[in-house]
């Protein structure tokens, strides 16, 4: 990948494949967690991935992102064969971290800056250009006054968007998150969101594992369940509805646990753009 | 010209001792920051059993002990990289059986051999040849460079393994190498500060910066100079005092340690007495919050109802100088509070 942010145009971004996976399993040594997925992911897509504790959504997204073992089928990520691809930077990974590692200083900036480690030579120090875009950074996720903050001393929400911003300074193409609302307080949550909705806002496309769609609310394009390492459920926000009120029939108590409000879905359809890159880009 | 410059030996050693005080703390930063602060400590009771080698072969000893660290060192990885719950076990036999192995090989050794055992645990640089001190002085050199030149990737990798696999740095590389870096560290400082007390060296100055420091960047300068300082003091005090040099350097960065950690309880008691904490509220200030932000010193205060709050850990302080009555800083003590005030709305 060349250094720097190519600016894409929309219609190469309308559909660009960023995620394809066809029959997949991944799991650790021989044994899958997750198998037989097939599903697209397309530019532009707000994609939350749902399911209960041990359905392997986090393996999913682990193994898409190499980081534990692809046991069979295909992957191809950006139109390149896994075990080819290389440009890692382009998946921008936001880890599910309740705190940050403390046992040494930091400031926030310091670990923002560890994503734009991708994007500099090995005797490569933080440029003028690194500087901004770690800005920038910060100030999407609402943190630019705490750039000097040692990371210990902010809340734990905060410290999860401290997390965003080093994904988002590697300036990937595509922001995958594991549970980034889980064990954060409302008032955080809330600013969390609305974090998101401006990450979709600028056309960013996002694969978020969750299992609270609530904290969400409006930003999905798409809900993909898993249970039991395979998938149950693909369709948008309106047809997840739909399918789990049929549910719901069946199964009465699971009516309060999913219910949401009906026009999120509607909201949402258009979150779909041009693919601008999440931070840092050329747009200003 | 002090006494001590006008033996050319004692420059030399001089010398070996400023580059091992600024490689140590600059290497046991990222230990510390792993939480393997004891695993130098091993690699020097391996390191021992390498010496003893090279005594009894007629090796050079800094040789044979560079070879049994650095093949501790990567087997220490290999080890961990396999997260074994039994790999706790594992280190623990490889170190007890290197210090073993190295005093039962020491006793085979013929008794007129000037070698002895304690000038390796703990350090004599009056007892070293200047030809080790040579080579000290120049793989110190290479383990600075190249913790130099690796500083943000080990600093990455230490932080978020998972991440910075993800982001598809070679991690596993990375970690053997700064083992290796360890092992080299254990080596060189041998005879400055002795196998038993080096740890001491990576880990103490980084304890101390710790306490005071505010950013990494801070902290790893911190403790470069408290290293430096420390080992350089420690052999010229044990030059004048005729006390072993290792000791020596280890109290002196232990005294450090205590002199930062009562000044940092009595500053952290002064500012909890000092600081006014802003009534709670659950709304976050930021840039669009509407609260018109003021620059001061290295952080924004925001005006809310008519006085300041300033961000500070979980919650906001007061900062009007009329209604907080101080307007220090105290939980930052390396940031100058420089009052160059600029509305940003």
């Amino acid at each position: 990948m060349e250094n720097g942010s190519p600016a894409i145009d929309s219609a190469a971004v309308a559909s660009q494949l960023i995620v394809s996976l066809r029959s997949a399993s991944f799991g650790y040594g021989d044994r899958a967690v997750v198998s037989d997925v097939t599903i697209d992911i397309q530019a532009g897509e707000v994609l939350a991935i749902l399911g209960p504790n041990g359905s392997g959504k986090s393996t999913l997204v682990k193994g898409i992102l190499g980081l534990n073992d692809h046991i069979g089928g295909q992957v191809e990520l950006f139109g390149t064969p896994f075990d080819g691809f290389r440009d890692h930077a382009r998946l921008g990974y936001v880890p599910q971290r309740h705190t940050l590692s403390t046992s040494v200083r930091a400031t926030a900036a310091e670990i923002v800056a560890i994503g734009r480690l991708p994007h500099q030579g090995w005797l490569g120090r933080v440029n003028q250009e690194d500087r901004r875009i770690i800005e920038e950074s910060l100030a999407l996720v609402g943190l630019a006054d705490r750039a000097n903050a040692e990371v210990s001393t902010l809340s734990g929400g905060q410290q999860r968007r401290v997390l965003i911003a080093r994904a988002l300074a590697a300036q990937p193409d595509v922001l995958i998150m594991d549970e980034p609302t889980a064990g954060v307080d409302l008032a955080n949550q809330e600013v969390l969101s609305q974090v998101l909705a401006r990450l979709v806002g600028r056309g960013a496309t996002m694969l978020i594992v969750t299992h609270e769609l609530r904290a969400l609310g409006g930003v999905l394009s798409r809900i993909v369940e898993l249970d039991a390492g395979r998938i149950t459920f693909d369709g948008t926000s309106a047809e997840h509805d739909r399918w789990h009120d049929a549910m719901a029939h069946d199964v009465e108590y699971h009516r309060d646990e999913h219910h949401h409000d009906d026009d999120s879905a509607t909201s949402t359809s258009t979150a779909a753009g041009p693919l601008d890159r999440l931070a840092g880009g050329r747009s200003a | 010209m002090p006494e001590i410059l006008t033996y050319d030996f004692m420059q030399r050693a001089l010398v070996a001792a400023f580059l091992v005080g600024l490689a140590a703390p600059m290497v046991g930063v990222f230990l510390v920051q792993r939480r393997l602060s004891l695993i130098g400590d091993g690699m020097g009771h391996v390191a021992l059993a390498g010496v003893a080698v090279g005594v009894i072969t007629n090796q050079a000893p800094v040789l044979t002990a560079l070879v049994f660290a650095v093949f501790a060192a990567v087997g220490i990885e290999l080890v961990r990289a396999r997260g074994r719950t039994s790999g706790d076990v594992a280190l623990a036999v490889m170190f007890y059986g290197g210090i073993a192995l190295g005093v039962v090989v020491f006793g085979m050794s013929r008794s007129g051999t000037p070698t002895n055992i304690d000038s390796y645990l703990f350090g004599s640089i009056a007892t070293t040849t200047d030809t080790d001190l040579e080579v000290f002085a120049a793989l110190a050199v290479v383990v600075v460079a190249i913790t130099w030149a690796l500083r943000p990737r080990l600093f990455a990798v230490a932080n978020d393994e998972e991440y910075a696999r993800a982001t598809g740095m070679r991690v596993t590389a990375l970690n053997i190498t700064l083992a290796v870096l360890t092992a080299v560290t254990v080596v060189v400082a041998m005879r400055v500060v002795g196998l038993l007390l080096i740890s001491a060296l990576m880990i103490v100055p980084n304890a101390t910066a710790q306490l005071v420091a505010g950013s990494f960047r801070s902290a790893i300068r911190t403790a470069v100079i408290i290293g430096a300082v420390c080992s350089v003091g420690g052999v010229t005090t044990s030059f004048y005092a005729d006390s072993p040099s290792g000791g020596t350097i280890v109290l002196l960065t232990i005294a450090l340690f205590l002199a930062a950690s009562s000044y940092s309880t009595l500053r952290s008691r002064i500012a909890g007495r000092r600081h006014l904490e802003a009534e709670r509220h659950e709304h976050e200030h930021g840039a669009d919050c509407g609260h018109p932000a003021i620059e001061h010193g290295h952080h924004v205060d925001y005006v809310h109802d008519g006085h300041r709050h300033a961000p500070h850990e979980g919650h906001y302080d007061e900062h009007d100088p009329a209604r907080s009555g101080s307007h220090e800083h105290p939980a930052d003590p390396d940031r100058l509070d420089t009052h160059d005030e600029t509305v940003r709305h």
